[in-house]
């Protein structure tokens, strides 16, 4: 997995709460078998709209994306994860994320920053004013900083550790292996099995 | 050794298969059974191969295809992106020696539904799935969640996967259904009343007397609805509903083993004392048939009811999101739920295409037909209720009506094989996901129960069997 420690760049407001992951990307681009290629399936229906704001020039090239509440609800697949670091964001920010979503990214590593509303439509109206506006997304210190205002994020120790060593977690658990097999010796004999 | 402290059903269930619990780090979890499907397996098969890692228990990984596989015939997958996707999985399962239930074969169906007809999700288990409504087996008792690609190439390899324990959450479910009123409209009733967000970070017990009294296949619909309103995982205490449904079942334990694998579920009921994070209370028997008219699964009313005003909602970010989606929805406030029309009525789907379903649909379709102008589709949740249904004769109860009658798979739930939506069409489904173009690309969604769906298809417009004459 890629490192995150420190980002910087612009940031694009996406207005809108519960960005399902069938509007991150939809179905239909699911059918692919490798792990890249998802960036033109990217909010595909929404792209269709000359307005959207993923459309507007100012924008073009930001790698953090700022949501409304509940981002990335619904359906588990990673490929919306893909599709957003595919098409260049390091980090999304949102009041509240999808559970599933939030644990792809930060396989992934695609930051998912939960800020409070007030913080985020700060950010939507600083980033509107001034789409050039630059945004740090800093995991060493566990904080977000545009212009003057810092506004702190939680996550627990162990992911952000992972993210900043950028460790891979089959890796880390097959340290334990000896552990994993003294359990498969305990389990009960009448548990199923398909073979 | 763990105290005598009263513990929730789902406390028992996450103890019993933790392989290493350390300060600071997310508990490791042993997974009993992980379930495949073509979509979100293939990059995991491709880092194991990268890494030159094995299935590490392949006897307890079960493969099916169900995303992508036509319902109109078992033989001809025509998109040939879909058909690369399903030989894939044929690929690395026959690699890897996973077991695989393809098209035509008489287990095939949508990985949720085939699970709990083998008789292979039984409760007190871990169950994993690259799919969000894995939730569909903590109706048994297990703790059943969907997982990212990454997740499944991690159980692959291990058989494990770390993850921090979530709060617990009761939802009490008082009083009893009234007549004519299913478990759909109660999880609907319920995500309107707590929102997409509402469970986040927990693992919810649906308990009380309404869920008590629900057969297997309500409560799995109840279950399996669990992530729309953000819950990990939605149990129910096993008990003799559940035991009667499993026993004989092909991978139930048999003889001796059945009697302590049922000794051990009994046990596993949340004890006397035990205190929930987080409690919540519905009353079952206010409840009447309940539909979306919006684009997210908590947007719903009652059927007796009217579009919502926007305006009418409190928080800003609420207020725009139902212009939103009224805009997409193409309704106005004020309308009355009941005369919108629809295009397409489907019935399936794992949230309600299990036998319970076919039949509930087929009480208010026998013998009337469907309305001019609608499709109706009926697509069983496996091979196997595909079968059941047709030797209890439900198929020509749908097809005199004017019905398809099609093959097992997940269909119009998810747009992704060639049962979609046309732009702007209208559907009343009693799948679980009404979010924009879930079921095709400019489509508008209605979520609605197996009786609504049939009254509907009947009408052509949103109705209950109590709407016809």
């Amino acid at each position: 997995m890629d490192k995150f420690t420190v980002h910087t760049g612009t940031a694009v407001p996406l207005r809108r709460s519960n960005v399902d992951t069938d509007q991150i990307i939809p179905a239909v681009y699911l059918k692919r078998v490798t792990k890249t290629g998802f960036a033109d399936g990217l909010f595909n229906a929404w792209r269709a709209d000359p307005d959207f704001v993923l459309n507007n020039p100012a924008y073009s090239g930001a790698s953090v994306l700022i949501a409304g509440p509940e981002f990335g609800t619904g359906s588990s697949r990673e490929h919306a994860v893909w599709a957003l670091r595919d098409w260049g964001f390091r980090a999304v920010i949102s009041p509240r994320f999808g559970d599933i979503f939030r644990g792809n990214a930060l396989k992934d590593g695609l930051l998912p920053v939960e800020l409070e509303q007030p913080a985020v439509e700060a950010l939507w109206d600083a980033v509107e004013a001034d789409p050039t506006l630059a945004v740090t997304v800093d995991l060493e210190a566990r904080e977000v900083r545009a212009g003057a205002n810092v506004w702190a994020f939680p996550l627990d120790d162990f992911s952000r550790w992972r993210l900043l060593e950028g460790l891979d977690d089959i890796s880390l658990t097959l340290r334990h292996e000896a552990a994993v097999t003294a359990f498969e010796e305990r389990r009960p004999q009448w548990k199923p099995a398909v073979i | 050794m763990l105290g005598e402290a009263p513990r929730t059903l789902s406390e028992k269930v996450w103890d019993a298969h933790v392989v290493r619990s350390a300060e600071g780090e997310p508990d490791l979890l042993y997974i009993d059974l992980h379930l495949l499907h073509e979509v979100t397996s293939p990059q995991a098969f491709d880092g194991l191969r990268m890494a030159g890692r094995q299935v590490r228990r392949p006897d307890l990984t079960l493969a099916t295809e169900d995303h992508n596989t036509p319902t109109d015939n078992l033989i001809t997958i025509a998109d040939p992106i879909s058909r690369t996707q399903i030989e894939t999985l044929r690929k690395n399962c026959a690699e890897f020696g996973v077991r695989l239930h393809s098209l035509g074969h008489a287990q095939q169906g949508i990985v949720h539904v085939i699970g709990p007809q083998l008789g292979v999700t039984q409760p007190g288990m871990t169950i994993v799935c690259g799919d969000s409504h894995t939730a569909t087996h903590g109706a048994f008792g297990s703790i059943a969640f969907g997982i990212g690609t990454s997740e499944v190439e991690h159980v692959l390899a291990t058989q494990t996967l770390p993850q921090h324990k979530p709060k617990t959450m009761a939802v009490n479910v008082t009083g009893e259904l009234p007549a004519g009123v299913t478990a759909k409209d109660l999880i609907l009733a319920l995500i309107a009343k707590l929102g997409t967000g509402g469970g986040r970070g927990h693992i919810v017990e649906y308990r009380g007397p309404a869920i008590e009294k629900l057969s297997m296949e309500g409560r799995m619909t109840i279950s399996n609805m669990s992530i729309e309103w953000g819950a990990k995982a939605g149990l129910i205490a096993p008990d003799e509903t559940t035991f009667a449904y499993l026993k004989g079942r092909e991978y139930a334990p048999k003889g001796d083993d059945w009697d302590r694998a049922v000794e051990y579920w009994r046990s596993l009921r949340t004890d006397e004392g035990a205190t929930f994070d987080t409690e919540v209370t519905i009353d079952a028997s206010s409840i009447t048939p309940f539909v979306t008219w919006g684009t997210n699964p908590g947007q719903g009313v009652p059927l007796d009811a009217v579009v919502p005003d926007p305006e009418s909602f409190e928080a800003d970010v609420e207020r725009t999101a139902a212009r939103k989606a009224l805009e997409y929805m193409d309704l106005k406030p004020g309308t009355a739920l009941r005369d919108i029309g629809v295009d397409v009525v489907f019935l399936g789907s794992c949230t309600n295409g299990r036998i319970e379903d076919l039949r509930a649909a087929a009480e208010v379709l026998r013998g009337r037909k469907v309305a001019d102008g609608v499709r109706m589709m009926v697509v069983p949740g496996s091979a196997a209720v595909r079968a059941a249904a047709e030797e209890e004769g439900l198929h020509e109860v749908f097809t005199a009506a004017g019905a398809e009658w099609r093959f097992a798979g997940c269909s119009m739930c998810l747009g992704m094989n060639p049962d979609t939506l046309k732009p702007g069409q209208r559907s009343a489904s009693t799948s679980n996901r009404n979010f924009e173009g879930r079921q095709g690309r400019g489509g508008r969604t209605h979520l609605v129960s197996p009786p609504v769906a049939a009254a509907t298809a009947i009408t052509g417009r949103l109705a209950a069997p109590a709407d016809l004459s």
